[in-house]
């Protein structure tokens, strides 16, 4: 194996030139896309752009290989085979193909977290019948969940990996367990937890897992569902049309293999080749050092932020997710009081209304997220503003 | 520091202008009216809420309340319509348009943060239209 770089941070941020001008906090909503990744997107469109598994000429050829080479790097990331990784537009687009499959193949009860976030719990809710695991400590409570599964004859349980609110991360080698005690099937929601922590999907024992290309350095527009081969051989497909056919007569089809078969039409070649060179640029740093360098960044932005008065931290400190709120002030003004001092935060529900109101009795609150390109310098930069927001407003 | 970072800016796009924060802090006519028109009107997006009352009598608006909770532009915005509405005939208040409402606010307020400070005004539309049933 080659060896890993340094954890260079001056010639990592180099690779994002927002960072100039910018305090950007905020990559759990997006985060910021590399150069090599921009370079690897144009060069397809230059240099060889055509369809995929339909041209026969070269251009057709060197496409289809790049892109089936970018499942390749996804699924090594993940440790699954490149047959079971579909690529779809977002977490909430492999969600809603599961929502749809699973509640038709397996029953439409679900049992969900009340920490999820919208794309893990309004297709859930509209295609099936949902009930809600309670939290603790911002992450998904086991017990209850175990109560909710004995309770029940729900046949999937979707949770996500790590909270987009709280940062919390789930035990998902302890939920898998519960759940397949109980003949279930686990779906995970990673649109967080793969950027920030990876995943093992075989360690972990998880069914399904749903992220974005575009919360790890990767371009909109492209998603991942993984699903165990076995399953995926199994469930129905959600999008009719062409490619994932291997025949089709007036009156009948049949599907492809998988994964085709849940790749209906032409997929996102640009943003997909763009997503294995993300893979390959977080895996040049490696992911434990890239969550080693946001968990050191985020003990030091809580230890700051605690000392301010009249805040409040809704982070149970697992990740570097810091949702918080400042007495007083309403989030969109603490915001665009930051966004003033170029520091660029989320306000708002962040997708997770029922959580935000009925666990956190609040309608919005403000939220610092931290990625492998920020420094301690933006968390001082983020602590200032904070500080001249309760200067406005006092 | 660098100048955007530092503490002591105040640009010609403040928006945070010593009337609004004073309205924010101290909301005038804040409370409910029995028996008069009532809307509710909320913003999804940041969670402003405001609940707007307002009394016609005779054709002209006898008093004007709101309740709500949201951001300071939101905030403001709605305790300085309670205001300007008042005393108002109800043939002016049709009138009243989304450029009167801006020029009440008086400070530029930019695509995203347009939406709270017009929402007391699209309650108020809404009465109307109530009112004119
Ligand atoms: C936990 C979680 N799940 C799902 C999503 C949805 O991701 P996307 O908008 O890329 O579909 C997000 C991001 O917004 C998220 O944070």
């Amino acid at each position: 194996m080659k060896k890993k770089q340094e954890f260079d941070i001056e010639k990592i941020r180099k690779d994002f030139p927002v960072l100039k001008n910018t305090a950007y906090l905020d990559s759990g909503a997006t985060s910021l896309t590399p150069k090599p990744v921009v370079e690897a997107i144009k060069e397809y469109y230059l240099n060889y752009n055509a369809n995929v598994h339909r041209a026969i000429h070269k251009l057709g050829e060197k496409a289809t290989l790049e892109y089936e080479e970018a499942r390749r790097k996804i699924a090594d990331f993940i440790n699954a085979e490149p047959e079971e990784i579909i690529f779809t537009k977002s977490t909430t687009e492999s969600l809603n193909l599961l929502a749809y499959s699973l509640t038709r193949d397996f029953g439409r009860k679900v049992i969900l977290s009340e920490l999820e976030h919208h794309s893990n719990l309004v297709p859930w809710q509209q295609l099936g019948k949902a009930s809600y695991a309670k939290t603790q400590n911002g992450r998904v409570n086991t017990e209850h969940l175990k109560e909710l599964l004995r309770n029940s004859d729900a046949k999937i349980v979707s949770v996500t990996q790590m909270s987009n609110v709280t940062g919390g991360i789930n035990d998902l080698k302890e939920i898998s367990r519960i759940t397949h005690n109980k003949n279930a099937l686990l779906v995970v929601d990673g649109a967080q937890g793969v950027p920030h922590l990876g995943i093992n999907v075989k360690d972990d024992d998880v069914d399904f897992l749903a992220f974005s290309g575009h919360k790890m350095l990767g371009p909109t527009g492209v998603g991942v569902l993984y699903g165990k081969k076995e399953l995926l051989a199994r469930i129905s497909p959600f999008l009719y049309g062409g490619d994932m056919i291997s025949e089709v007569s007036f009156k009948d089809s049949k599907w492809n293999d998988i994964p085709w078969k849940f790749e209906a039409g032409t997929p996102p070649i640009a943003s997909a080749i763009g997503l294995g060179k993300a893979i390959d640029y977080i895996n040049n740093i490696g992911i434990k050092r890239i969550r080693r360098h946001i968990d050191a960044l985020k003990d030091y932005a809580l230890e700051q932020m605690k000392k301010i008065e009249g805040i409040k931290i809704y982070s149970n400190g697992d990740s570097g997710i810091i949702s918080f709120n400042i007495k007083g002030v309403h989030p969109h003004d603490v915001s665009t009081i930051m966004s003033r001092c170029n520091v660029a935060i989320r306000t708002g529900h962040l997708c997770a209304m029922p959580f935000i109101k009925s666990v956190l009795k609040e309608s919005s609150v403000c939220r610092i997220s931290i990625y492998l390109y920020n420094t301690k310098e933006d968390i001082d930069k983020a602590v200032a503003a904070i500080k001249k927001v309760k200067e406005v407003f006092k | 520091m660098s100048e955007d970072t530092n503490p002591d800016w105040v640009g010609e796009d403040e928006i945070y202008k010593e009337n609004i924060l004073d309205h924010y802090k101290h909301p005038r006519n804040f409370g409910e009216i029995k028996n008069s028109f009532c809307q509710e009107e909320s913003n999804p997006l940041c969670g402003d809420e405001v609940k707007l009352y307002v009394k016609v009598e005779n054709g002209k608006v006898i008093d004007a309340k709101f309740v709500g909770k949201g951001c300071a532009i939101s905030m403001a915005a709605t305790s300085m319509l309670t205001e300007k509405i008042k005393g108002m005939a109800f043939a002016e208040l049709e009138k009243l348009g989304k450029d009167d409402i801006l020029e009440m606010i008086g400070v530029p307020l930019g695509v995203v943060r347009m939406k709270c400070g017009l929402l007391s005004w699209r309650a108020l539309k809404k009465i109307i239209e109530k009112m004119g049933e």
